[in-house]
């Protein structure tokens, strides 16, 4: 493909590359564009990657290997969009997905991104674990299989075969037990939502995803879906109704908030907590749900609620976001975003890093215990934190 | 196996330096209209000691070096020009000191515009810097090399005024302080040691600055800008003359362009205002509106458009937007206040002569004792023609500055050439001599300031 056939042919020149996209909304440092925290060069900034992509549809440079690494290390977490002053900031991310799309579409892709998408396409998930082992995060829970309750809980890959997230995903289905939720879950039948492939550029891919899903629901009469992962709210959100999902979808923060709220769960207590709460980009900066979650930890006594000083539309992405979970471009360093998260949620003085995503949960878990603060400072998701308020 | 890219990551570690075609790619363009130079090498370096290192390798290959800050002068200054070494300097971004009652921050080389702003505004509420119009990622260093100025301009003068120390790295690898710390007594003056300047405005030919002490000013609790607006431009020297005078304004700056179109022609002044109190506001405004500029409101030369609480800080530029091109560029000028004028009507005949929409700005330095008059040339990145016709733009107007009895501010090699070709002739052998002296194997910066 040329330029002139590219999809943003005449916008990707807008960029200057001034930076003001490495910053958060504070402008405290350069560290908020996740890959050029990382690595610390133009090429990773976001401006470096639109130039880099021009470039390389101008013929003025080549793919190489390092190239596409570049372009697949973005985390979409949208902080590029939130901070560009000039009117086609909207596209940003878009440019980088249809720039991925060009590679997809031509197989030059990293190794990791290809394993990622066969791995999707052969057993419904990144991880290439078998589909039938899906639903065994739930495996003597006696949670129901879905069969026309009133809620389909989609728990996600990541919460379906990730250990760490496992034990978030149990407390989640625990909580809505407990509270009488009608609801159900599809098990082995459940597969990947499709939103890191979309955002890793591969729309056909996306689209059969989509559909299937769509298809199952509807075959299944669900109407109203909660999702464990922002990253599948997203996706049957904003891009589902484009393939004929008429679906209502909740965060499962939104959706734990409500039964707070009409009195279905009360009495949480948490002595000692001192909690402070990292924003999942898919939840925040992409559907600018920042109150819910907040408003479920105010609603636990005893904790001690702290924002880091990146909060919101500013906060730092954990570094897995567009797939970066899986394909790992970020990690190994000291400057990896999810370290420095979990630096930021230790200057606070808290003793909890609240989360709202499996995938944020098991990146700053991990970064906590690199960071040797395991001891200090305990990653939860605000299932597990609701569930232990529930168990005091 | 390349010996040099294996010693640079012995220096820095393998992350930090690249020879790809990417990152030499990126590092090959200036922002504005310069044409683009690849580095061989690309290093981002966390330590003054990795630049000694770096230069002690490259004075060893002689192989040339070039450092960049936040890459943001749009003059070219930090293309390498001839190859060789590109040093990205902004990892080194550590906030080191900042001195309440001294008011000063010592700082490194790489910290932005905006995170000195940020961290002022948390830690140090009643503190601020002279914030120069640049994007929040220019760095301090960066803005002190070129002789920047900021919105603190007016009262103190240029930001290489404000300078109260530096750490160098000198091109032979050695480091040396300059100012009060360089006998170990702190970082709070520059003076009164013997002068050895020899790193300000040098464009990172004499060496490289590692560190700088910079002062700081007091921060109003209340902040804005007024606006004022003039029917025509030989009004406005003498209005930011009276202005000068009242020695309550924090910036004055004049303005016009041709966008928005009725708006054109007319000449825009703010007066940054500062205030611990309304009853301190409310006197300033009356000082500065009505018993200064009110004689133009009665004469219909003139009209007060409005006073705006908080200032906007980092200021947001989207100049490069102006034609959906993604590129601008200017010559900014440091010229007599009374020049404006023919700056602006000069500097208008050569944006139309162009096809280009005009715009020009005046900040006035001290107290009205100069102003950076800037003429902003907009093109389309994607549009050659329209890079040829910008850049022909601002050669013109490097001439007009120096017609015009001005000084070029922070020049490309276009400007450096006709200021040495003005230069006197003594002044222009001591800058060859010490260029020969500390930089005997001409590796900073090669093409810039050639007066070897």
């Amino acid at each position: 493909m040329s330029l002139a056939d590219f999809k943003y042919a005449d916008t990707i020149h807008r960029c200057f590359r001034c930076g003001y996209c490495k910053f958060p909304v504070n402008w405290k440092d350069v560290n908020n564009c996740p890959p050029y925290a990382r690595f610390r060069m133009e090429s990773y900034s976001c401006g470096g990657r639109l130039w880099l992509t021009r470039a390389w549809l101008n013929d003025q440079i080549k793919w190489t290997e390092h190239l596409a690494e570049i372009l697949y290390s973005c985390t979409t977490c949208k902080n590029c969009v939130i901070k560009c002053p000039l009117r086609f900031n909207v596209d940003i991310v878009n440019m980088v997905i249809a720039a991925r799309g060009e590679m997809v579409e031509s197989g030059r892709l990293p190794q990791a991104v290809k394993k990622f998408l066969e791995n999707i396409e052969l057993y419904g998930n990144p991880y290439g674990e078998s589909r039938a082992k899906r639903g065994e995060w739930a495996n003597r829970m006696g949670v129901e299989k879905y069969h026309g309750q009133e809620y389909l809980l989609y728990v996600g890959c990541t919460g379906s075969y990730d250990t760490r997230a496992q034990k978030a995903a149990r407390a989640l289905a625990e909580i809505m037990m407990r509270a009488g939720v009608s609801f159900g879950v599809l098990g082995p039948e459940e597969t990947c939502d499709g939103n890191e492939v979309y955002k890793l550029g591969e729309s056909g891919l996306f689209e059969v995803l989509a559909e299937n899903n769509i298809q199952k629901y509807k075959n299944t009469g669900a109407q109203k879906i909660v999702t464990f992962s922002p990253h599948a709210y997203n996706a049957m959100k904003n891009y589902y109704h484009e393939y004929g999902g008429s679906f209502e979808v909740f965060h499962y923060t939104q959706f734990l908030h409500g039964l707070i709220e009409n009195g279905k769960i009360n009495n949480l207590r948490c002595p000692n907590m001192k909690i402070t709460f990292h924003d999942p980009c898919f939840l925040g900066r992409w559907n600018e749900e920042y109150e819910a979650p907040r408003a479920i930890l105010r609603a636990v006594e005893g904790v001690e609620f702290t924002e880091m000083g990146k909060n919101k539309e500013s906060a730092l992405c954990c570094g897995g976001g567009g797939g970066n979970f899986q394909i790992d471009l970020l990690g190994g360093s000291e400057n990896s975003p999810a370290r420095r998260r979990a630096r930021e949620a230790y200057e606070t003085g808290a003793n909890v890093l609240a989360v709202a995503c499996p995938k944020c949960l098991v990146m700053l878990n991990d970064a906590v215990e690199s960071e040797e603060l395991a001891n200090r400072l305990e990653v939860l998701d605000i299932s597990e934190i609701v569930i232990k308020g529930l168990n005091i | 196996m390349d010996s040099i890219y294996e010693a640079l990551v012995n220096i820095v570690g393998k992350e930090y330096v690249s020879n790809q075609p990417e990152e030499l790619y990126i590092y090959s363009f200036d922002l504005g209209t310069a044409e683009p130079c690849q580095p061989q090498y690309v290093v981002s370096p966390r330590a003054t000691e990795h630049i000694q290192g770096i230069v002690r390798l490259a004075n060893k290959e002689k192989i040339p070096i070039v450092p960049l800050g936040g890459g943001l002068s749009l003059a070219g200054l930090a293309v390498p020009l001839k190859g060789g070494i590109l040093l990205d300097l902004k990892r080194m971004d550590s906030i080191i000191e900042v001195n309440e009652n001294a008011r000063y921050a010592v700082v490194e080389c790489g910290v932005s515009q905006g995170q000195l702003t940020s961290y002022l505004e948390k830690n140090y509420p009643r503190l601020t810097h002279s914030e120069p119009g640049a994007p929040p990622a220019a760095t301090l260093a960066g803005n002190v090399m070129i002789h920047g100025q900021g919105d603190l301009a007016q009262p103190y003068g240029f930001n290489s005024d404000l300078v109260n120390g530096l750490e160098v790295v000198l091109p032979t690898g050695e480091v040396c302080h300059i100012g009060s710390v360089a006998i170990g007594a702190g970082w709070f003056t520059n003076h009164p040691l013997p002068d050895v300047g020899l790193f300000l405005g040098w464009c990172g030919t004499t060496g490289i600055i590692t560190k700088l002490s910079i002062r700081l000013f007091p921060c109003k609790r209340i902040r804005g800008v007024g606006t004022f607006v003039l029917e025509h431009e030989d009004l406005v020297p003498e209005a930011v003359y009276k202005l000068t005078h009242t020695q309550m304004a924090e910036d004055i700056v004049a303005f016009s362009s041709a966008i928005p179109p009725f708006a054109s022609e007319l000449q825009q002044i703010t007066v940054n205002i500062a205030a611990d109190s309304e009853k301190e506001l409310e006197f300033k405004q009356e000082i500065l509106w009505d018993d200064t500029l009110g004689e133009y409101i009665h004469r219909g030369e003139g009209a007060y458009l409005g006073f705006v609480r908080h200032l906007q800080r980092p200021q947001i530029s989207k100049t490069s937007d102006y034609k959906k091109g993604g590129g601008f560029e200017y010559v900014g000028s440091i010229v007599p206040i009374q020049r404006y004028p023919e700056c602006y009507r000069k500097g208008r005949e050569i944006s139309e002569r162009h096809g280009i929409p005009y715009t020009v700005t005046g900040r006035c330095v001290g107290a009205g004792h100069s102003m950076m008059f800037a003429w902003t040339f907009a093109f389309n990145r994607a549009d050659p023609e329209t890079i040829i016709q910008a850049r022909k733009a601002l050669h013109e107007t490097d001439d007009l500055v120096l017609q015009l009895g001005g000084v070029i501010w922070k020049p490309g090699t276009y400007g450096q050439k006709l200021i040495l070709e003005r230069l006197d002739p003594g002044t222009k052998e001591l800058m060859g001599k010490i260029k020969r002296l500390i930089d005997p194997n001409g590796i900073m910066n090669p093409g810039n300031w050639e007066v070897a």
